[in-house]
């Protein structure tokens, strides 16, 4: 008899129909109309958070490494697709391949700065990569910031002063300017395509970790000094999963740059607290966990959202009103019990005890 | 002359990120963790201050009680949120919590004096220094700083190199084992030096906010991570090395801001980051830490 799939096909087949079952479902409310317009608006971020969190978890989960500017890689992504979208609006004409071409560049740049930004950081050690990753995500708001380009007749101007310094002719058009920064994006985002790129993402992680490569990343992960006895290049594994980590959340940012008619670089959307939510997502989702990384930011954005409205919605509560109004405060506690309870040593031997008591029970 | 001012204002910032960076090189010393939530400890300690002398308590005794309230948080965090994931299987664990914790202070100083901004009344009742005929002037803020964090590196040396706990924190920093089968109270160790971190974190939040009355809740979270920038610059885990690294990061900074981009001046320091890290990974003064199998 042929033995069935193993345990992480079944596992990933698993998470693939939730994704499925969940847009199916999504867009039968759509259809119906029962979904409420607060919500719809929702859909398409939940998409780009679930493409964050699923490339953070590879570097967090699956390379052991702390990154906090996947925001910085989104920024990347999310400017270097306007500006193409802006710049060939005119010459492509058909949205589809506009964006599927956005979507590629916004993934290859975001792809070669995580790569330069991996060079020299990815020899260090864990805190240095969380604090150079932080700092990148800062440079790269700040450089959009400063970053004035525009166009004429007789080509393209950059400045990095202000717009006058340009001399743009009569016929000429602003496209990023400065801390305005990209304005009149065809909106070219819808569900489906953020559902697509989500099957797109989930599959090109669960590929590369159940890969050689995958195994060799996690190797690294469990014990870095055994993986180089045995011939593992720690540099160029640890690059590789940076690297598709940076290109996912470059297309996360394509996503997010064209559902915005403007896009501009501040420290509420590409800060350091952006890339801090992803880590919440990741750490609520489950360290590691796939499907987990799917799940948190549906259930604290979309349902989180949907049964406060709910409650909200039969009487004035102040519980639930403090809980909505103050939200961050809630992710923080709970950020910080899940690792308490999850990670300490003794409370994990309590656990293991715990369910192997269990266990033993069932058998006798 | 501006040249001197952009100058003296540098070597001002540059003390406070000193003072701030001593406390995350102490605790990366001996803990061997960053310790995220160290520029909200700054900011906790502001506003202490703050609420204290809005209730018409004189300054002095004031940011004793910013002091003293700074270090029991300190305590506190690492004793409930560090401690127990010491020995986490992933080093991972406690850099996430420690994240977790100054998201967690933010957002509660959010929630108790929103986020408006406060102005905060100096502390400082030194006279300005007026030289070369009135045109350069040092102010008062600026003199106390930079004496502040001389006396602190002056003393912590002579705490870490003459007393008995001092030298339990290079034992313990060198090897937690060893210092354990010596009698050490590593344990204890490691919270005197969270003490004495979130203490200078309160002295710190007090100048900063001296020199910079704005007061918000995130006003710890940026100082609090370029201080970490200068603690790696000067070489982490040393305390001169802190002091040398948080001045030239200050004088950087303001020269960044004054001769090339006020807007880029955080990218400037970041930029230094990654230089560092690429030319000499373990700092100005940091020495090669050699790893054991």
């Amino acid at each position: 008899m042929k033995k069935g799939l193993s345990k992480t096909t079944r596992s990933n087949i698993g998470t693939f129909l939730i994704v499925i079952i969940a847009y199916i479902v999504c867009e039968i409310l759509l259809a119906t109309g029962t979904m409420s317009s607060g919500l719809e608006g929702l859909l398409v971020p939940c998409c780009y958070y679930i493409i964050l969190s699923v490339a953070l978890n590879l570097v967090v989960g699956y390379l052991g490494e702390l990154s906090l500017g996947h925001a910085g890689f989104m920024c990347v992504g999310a400017f270097s697709s306007a500006f193409f979208t802006r710049a060939v609006q005119n010459i492509i004409t058909n949205q589809t391949v506009r964006f599927i071409l956005a979507i590629l560049i916004g993934a290859a740049v975001a792809a070669l700065f995580g790569f330069l930004i991996g060079i020299p950081v990815l020899r260090l050690k864990g805190d240095y990569l969380a604090i150079v990753t932080l700092a990148f995500g800062e440079i790269i708001k700040n450089l959009v910031n400063v970053m004035y380009i525009g166009r004429d007749s007789s080509g393209w101007h950059i400045s990095l002063k202000d717009q006058i310094s340009l001399h743009l002719a009569a016929d000429g058009e602003m496209i990023l300017s400065g801390p305005q920064g990209i304005g009149r994006i065809p909106k070219e985002s819808s569900f489906t395509a953020g559902f697509i790129l989500v099957l797109i993402t989930l599959f090109i992680v669960m590929r590369l970790t159940n890969s050689r490569d995958g195994r060799a990343i996690m190797s690294i992960r469990d014990n870095r000094i055994a993986a180089e006895s045995i011939g593992i290049n720690i540099t160029k594994y640890k690059l590789m999963a940076f690297t598709v980590s940076a290109a996912l959340a470059g297309v996360g940012g394509v996503l997010y740059a064209h559902n915005l008619a403007t896009l501009t670089a501040t420290s509420k959307n590409f800060g350091y607290n952006m890339s801090i939510m992803f880590l919440v997502y990741v750490v609520l989702g489950g360290i590691g966990s796939l499907r987990g990384s799917v799940i948190a930011p549906v259930v604290l954005n979309l349902l989180l959202d949907f049964f406060l409205r709910q409650i909200q919605l039969i009487g004035d509560n102040p519980v639930i009103g403090f809980i909505s109004d103050n939200r961050m405060l809630i992710y923080a506690i709970v950020l910080i019990a899940v690792m308490l309870v999850t990670w300490n040593p003794t409370m994990r031997e309590k656990r293991a005890a715990l369910f192997s008591k269990s266990r033993r029970g069932e058998a006798e | 002359m501006s040249f001197l001012r952009n100058l003296i204002n540098g070597i001002s910032l540059g003390s406070v990120y000193a003072i701030i960076a001593l406390g995350y090189t102490m605790v990366y010393g001996i803990a061997k963790m960053l310790n995220f939530a160290h520029g909200d400890v700054i900011m906790v300690g502001a506003y202490v201050v703050f609420v204290a002398m809005s209730n018409t308590m004189p300054a002095v005794p004031a940011v004793l009680l910013s002091i003293v309230i700074c270090t029991g948080l300190g305590i506190l965090i690492e004793r409930i949120a560090y401690r127990p994931l010491r020995n986490a299987s992933s080093p991972l664990a406690v850099l996430i919590t420690a994240i977790g914790v100054s998201y967690l202070l933010q957002n509660l100083a959010l929630l108790i004096f929103g986020s408006n901004p406060k102005s905060f009344a100096s502390v400082v009742n030194v006279p300005d220094l007026k030289l070369a005929g009135g045109k350069l002037t040092i102010t008062g803020e600026t003199i106390v700083t930079i004496v502040a964090s001389l006396v602190i590196v002056f003393a912590l040396t002579a705490f870490i190199n003459k007393t008995k706990p001092g030298q339990a924190m290079v034992a313990v920093s060198e090897d937690q084992g060893a210092a354990k089968l010596m009698g050490i109270n590593v344990n204890g160790t490691i919270a005197l030096t969270f003490a004495i971190g979130s203490g200078l974190a309160a002295i710190a939040g007090v100048l900063l906010c001296s020199a910079y009355p704005q007061l918000t809740p995130y006003t710890g979270s940026m100082p609090g991570i370029k201080a970490f920038v200068a603690a790696v610059f000067g070489g982490i885990g040393s305390i001169p090395g802190a002091m040398i690294g948080g001045i030239l990061l200050g004088v950087i900074e303001i020269f960044g801001k004054a001769y090339i981009s006020s807007q880029m001046a955080d990218a400037i320091v970041f930029a230094v980051l990654i230089i560092v890290l690429l030319v000499k990974p373990t700092g100005i003064l940091g020495r090669q830490i050699q790893e054991k199998v």
